[in-house]
């Protein structure tokens, strides 16, 4: 269970998140939504403590704040929106980096800790990829050794900042299954941050709409994916429909319709 | 290889000098200061040779070559910085006027190594309090940028009074910039002996850090969320560098361009992986400090040319050659 409670973070004047709360059951899928600058990503920041805040966020009922990294690592495992990849490291390493927080201050890797990782790449599909460096990996390959090497941190919170940005549409549905399943295999409590509205709806359990750094919003997907709650964030260029089988399409549109006949 | 080459160097580099010695002469001369050497007929001269100037001198400038080396690899790693050498955060100013306030106040030539690194350890742990504890500390505790400017600074500072003070003592001037320029010419074994502790366990400290400087490479807020207390990375692989290349300084001067060309030459011809990095830079730059001594002291015999002059002249074609030829695979950082 993840509590968040009056979560608020600053940069010099300008506040970016003003008093958040929410709790996220063990388990559960959260989906962080709102414009952009609306504060998602600080709220990931914040929980991986990458960012400063007041108020308190706890995992399982432990304050974050105080954890030392290693202690952190091993409870939340985070994928920043553009993670950094070392061009030459091969894929096999970079997943290997994730067994951080499990190996000694001076320690080496063990062949424990090698063979979750092999099973990790034998899970997502990149065993033939492991020797290959990360500069000739294709992005959706690329996705999945990040999405690897957050989850051989065996932490029990996966938080992935906009894990399908780079991907075309059938990949995204493609690679938010596959962390669907791994959620429910592993138990995990997943907080994402997600751009495409309808995706959202359709994978998280909860979503919250943020927006200029408070909840506006939160909820079971039809709470929230309804035109009253997103045209005020997101503007008259959004609307709901309901698609048959019930699943909320989120889709933009012009407001004035077709300029030219 | 990069230990073939250095076993190389070490043998060209007690073989070669004013009194020609073939390489079989070397070997008995080695053998024949063990207690058990079979009554070889070498001449004294030669047994002298070898073990009291040929052999700590190329032992010091292989020691002093890891060094710097390993140093500046360490440097490049935890400030992810392509350009980062050894003297990035003030060991080559504050050692420099460390010596120079030796020179100029006409203190025995014995108290220019301790008075050398006094000042090069000072000027980086001056570095590290400004840099790493001002307003720029963040939760990750990334202050890396705030600790390199801080460096340029003190350096600035250091070498502005070093300046004023050769100004002031210009008699000593001859002495003063031979010593920057660097040289092992007075190399002995108490030299080494001098250094040996340091570089053994600022060797060791780095080489332990292998695997975290390869977290480091996505970034330090990516590494601290794997878990890595980036700040106590920082803090000990700074420490263990500069007691290395302090150490290293305070016995030859300031030898440059080996600490940044070495690692560079490694990383484009091995990979960027640490645990290749680090080791192989000291192997590669030992030998390369030795063989740089040999041509120091051959190309001009009798005088010696400063083998900084030979470590720039020699290494930056070499670097350059490398870094063309390896147009592929160009990871710097």
């Amino acid at each position: 269970m993840i509590t968040l409670d009056g979560v608020t973070v600053r940069y010099g004047t300008a506040c970016a998140l003003a008093g958040v709360s929410e709790q996220v059951p063990a388990g559960q899928w959260l989906g962080v939504i709102g414009p952009n600058g609306a504060g998602k990503t600080t709220l990931l920041r914040s929980i991986a403590c990458l960012a400063p805040h007041a108020g308190t966020v706890t995992i399982g009922g432990q304050p974050v704040a105080g954890l030392r990294r290693r202690r952190l690592a091993r409870l939340v495992a985070y994928v920043p929106q553009l993670p950094e990849l070392p061009p030459e490291m091969t894929a096999g390493d970079y997943v290997l980096l994730g067994r951080t927080p499990h190996i000694g201050y001076l320690r080496m890797e063990t062949d424990a800790d090698r063979q979750i990782c092999a099973g990790l790449l034998d899970r997502l599909g990149l065993s033939p990829m492991a020797g290959r460096a990360l500069s000739t990996l294709s992005g959706g390959e690329l996705q999945r050794v990040v999405l690897a090497r957050a989850l051989a941190q065996q932490a029990p919170v996966l938080l992935l900042d906009e894990p399908t940005s780079a991907l075309d549409l059938g990949r995204r549905v493609d690679a938010l299954e596959l962390i669907d399943e791994l959620r429910r295999e592993r138990e995990l409590t997943v907080l994402s941050a997600v751009h495409d509205l309808t995706l959202a709806g359709q994978f998280a359990d909860r979503l919250m709409l943020l927006d200029q750094g408070r909840v506006a919003a939160s909820g079971p997907p039809a709470s929230v994916l309804r035109d009253d709650v997103l045209v005020p964030r997101f503007g008259p260029g959004i609307h709901v429909m309901a698609a048959a089988g019930g699943t909320l399409v989120v889709m933009s549109r012009r407001p004035g319709g077709r300029s030219h006949p | 290889m990069a230990t073939a080459a250095l076993v190389a160097a070490v043998a060209v580099g007690v073989s070669v000098g004013p009194a020609g010695l073939p390489l079989p002469a070397v070997g008995e001369a080695l053998l024949a200061q063990l207690p058990w050497h079979p009554g070889l007929s070498v001449p004294a001269i030669d047994v002298t040779i070898i073990w009291q100037v040929r052999l700590p001198r190329v032992v010091l400038g292989a020691l002093v070559g890891a060094m710097l080396a390993g140093g500046g690899a360490a440097y490049q790693g935890v400030f992810r910085n392509p350009l980062a050498d050894p003297y990035l955060l003030g060991v080559a100013a504050g050692g420099g006027l460390g010596a120079t306030m030796i020179i100029i106040t006409g203190g025995s030539q014995s108290l220019l190594p301790p008075a050398a690194f006094a000042g090069a350890g000072a000027a980086v742990a001056v570095t590290y309090l400004l840099g790493a504890t001002g307003r720029h500390r963040s939760t990750t505790g990334g202050a890396t940028a705030s600790i390199v400017l801080a460096g340029v600074a003190v350096a600035a500072l250091l070498t502005a009074v070093q300046t004023y003070l050769q100004q002031e003592h210009t008699q000593d001037l001859q002495q003063i910039y031979s010593w920057i320029l660097g040289s092992l010419s007075t190399a002995s074994w108490s030299d080494v002996a001098l250094i040996l502790p340091y570089a053994a366990v600022a060797a060791a400290l780095l080489l332990a850090h292998r695997r975290l400087l390869d977290v480091l490479r996505v970034g330090e807020a990516e590494a601290s969320t794997l878990g890595v207390d980036i700040a106590r990375l920082r803090l000990t692989v700074v420490a263990a560098a500069t007691l290395g290349t302090a150490a290293a300084v305070a016995v030859s001067g300031l030898i440059g361009f080996v600490g940044i060309i070495i690692p560079h030459i490694v990383r484009l011809a091995a990979g960027a992986s640490y645990r290749i990095v680090l080791p192989v830079s000291m192997i590669g730059g030992a030998a390369f400090l030795v063989l740089a001594d040999v041509a120091a002291r051959t190309v001009q015999a009798p005088s010696e040319v400063p083998i900084g002059v030979i470590t720039a002249l020699a290494g930056a074609p070499f670097f350059l050659f490398v870094l063309r030829s390896s147009r592929a695979r160009q990871e710097l950082a």
